[in-house]
């Protein structure tokens, strides 16, 4: 029982963090095609904001697999 | 049509290559016996407990699984249909209380046998943990050193040294970046800056690389020098070992930056280097951020000082679970096979096999240009300028 509970709770969390890179990740597009010589700063902060929501994710995860 | 045509050949080798290691599922088990027919009825929550359940028809995806991605003391290559197993040993280092140094290969522990009073322990004991509490304690995976009446020394658990999988890898893949870059530097040093040749034209991109976008624009003009040895080198150690990672043959294939305790290490590193190079600026911006009303102070500090806990913290969990998640999953598809027994399943698994197996490539470079690029962040944060721009 645990175990599914477990699995719930990291399935809701990737839910979160899909949400959330899913935003980075069009948002970021939208900026690279308004203004396409930003391309790599925009693509540097897009993974350096998607790093930290997957670091919440991935806690998020590490408790569930502890709980 | 030449393009195409090679397309197919190497999806064909990538998805033959995969096949190969599951060439030890056909005969696992070689403790088959006339009471397999009653483990067979068992549930699948015993079968994941036991090491003799699964017959030759019952197929335990979930130990398959964990034994690829976990570490151990020999390399297993694969088991014939009639029980052998063909495994690569290695060299066992332990350090005993009781009896003091052993050395010996890991063959002479394998399949059960004892060898000077040490053999692989199964299950789990109860041990009296520091606060006195009884807790199980799983032997899988341990070697543990037993009396002439079969119980567990006195003493506990080995210290264990062992070149295992993991370790093996490592220094493969340490003696590849120095044969690599030894060589380079030499190269260089000997032709000048001149237009890269051979291998240098691969790598040399992706030095630049990593000091144009990755140090200077985090770290800044001035200082970004002093760390470009390290965020090389744990770029190049990373992507060495992932890439290895995904080659499932023997002297490839263990998990090792898939490993908790390497990527442990690795965030510890990153972490001792930030503090260590830190300024006046980093302690302020900790333990009296500007522009924070006193007050709010009793709740800030404790979140800035987590906070630097948390951020390496996450840098060992991603690469960890990023890399092991990735193994699982190739790992998952190919079982999948096992377990339906059919073409119609086998397939479309392979297809997915060699599709999952692009994406860790990109995976492989991605994670170790973010390891690096957050190791880069972290140090930059770490000694802020006094004029913001």
């Amino acid at each position: 029982m645990t175990g599914t509970l477990a699995a719930i709770g990291a399935g809701l969390a990737v839910i979160g963090a899909g949400l959330g890179i899913g935003r980075i990740g069009g948002s970021a597009m939208d900026a690279i095609a308004r203004q396409p010589e930003a391309g790599g700063k925009i693509q540097t902060a897009m993974i350096i904001a998607a790093a930290l929501i997957e670091g919440a994710a991935l806690f998020a995860i590490v408790v569930a697999m502890m709980g | 049509m030449s393009v195409r045509f090679s397309t197919v050949a190497s999806s064909l080798l990538i998805g033959f290559i995969f096949i190969v290691p599951c060439t030890k599922l056909k005969g696992q088990d070689e403790h088959h016996d006339a009471t397999d027919a009653l483990h067979e009825t068992v549930d699948s929550h015993q079968a994941e407990n036991g090491h003799d359940e699964a017959g030759d028809e019952e197929f335990n995806a979930t130990e398959y699984i964990l034994e690829h991605v976990s570490d151990s003391h020999d390399w297993h290559i694969l088991t014939t249909k009639d029980g052998h197993h063909v495994a690569v040993p290695l060299p066992v280092i332990l350090y005993s209380k009781q009896s003091g140094l052993h050395m010996f290969m890991s063959s002479k522990i394998a399949h059960g046998h004892s060898h000077q009073g040490f053999q692989m322990g199964h299950g789990s004991i109860e041990i009296v943990n520091k606060k006195g509490e009884r807790v199980e304690k799983s032997l899988d995976g341990k070697i543990i050193e037993v009396d002439e009446h079969g119980e567990l020394v006195e003493a506990g658990l080995p210290l264990d040294f062992s070149i295992t999988k993991n370790v093996f890898m490592m220094l493969l893949s340490v003696i590849i970046l120095l044969w690599v870059f030894l060589g380079l530097a030499k190269a260089y040093k000997k032709m000048g800056i001149s237009e890269p040749r051979g291998l240098a034209g691969f790598i040399e991109p992706v030095i630049l690389f990593i000091e144009e976008d990755v140090a200077i624009p985090n770290i800044g003009e001035e200082k970004y020098a002093r760390f470009m040895p390290y965020l090389l080198t744990v770029f190049f150690f990373i992507l060495l070992n992932n890439l290895m990672g995904l080659i499932p043959f023997f002297p490839f294939g263990a998990n090792v930056t898939g490993n908790i305790a390497l990527t442990f290490v690795l965030a510890t590193l990153t972490f001792l280097i930030t503090q260590f190079s830190s300024n006046k600026g980093h302690w302020q911006h900790v333990f009296a951020t500007p522009g924070v009303p006193k007050p709010l102070l009793i709740i800030m500090i404790p979140v800035e000082i987590i906070g630097l806990f948390t951020k390496p913290f996450a840098l060992m969990v991603r690469l960890f679970a990023n890399i092991t998640a990735g193994h699982i999953i190739v790992l998952s598809l190919i079982s999948m096979i096992f377990i339906f027994k059919s073409i119609f399943v086998a397939v479309p698994s392979m297809v997915m096999v060699i599709f999952m197996d692009f994406i860790e490539l990109l995976v492989a470079f991605l994670q170790a240009y973010i390891f690096t690029l957050l190791s880069a962040l972290f140090i930059g944060m770490a000694m802020p300028e006094h004029h913001h721009d």
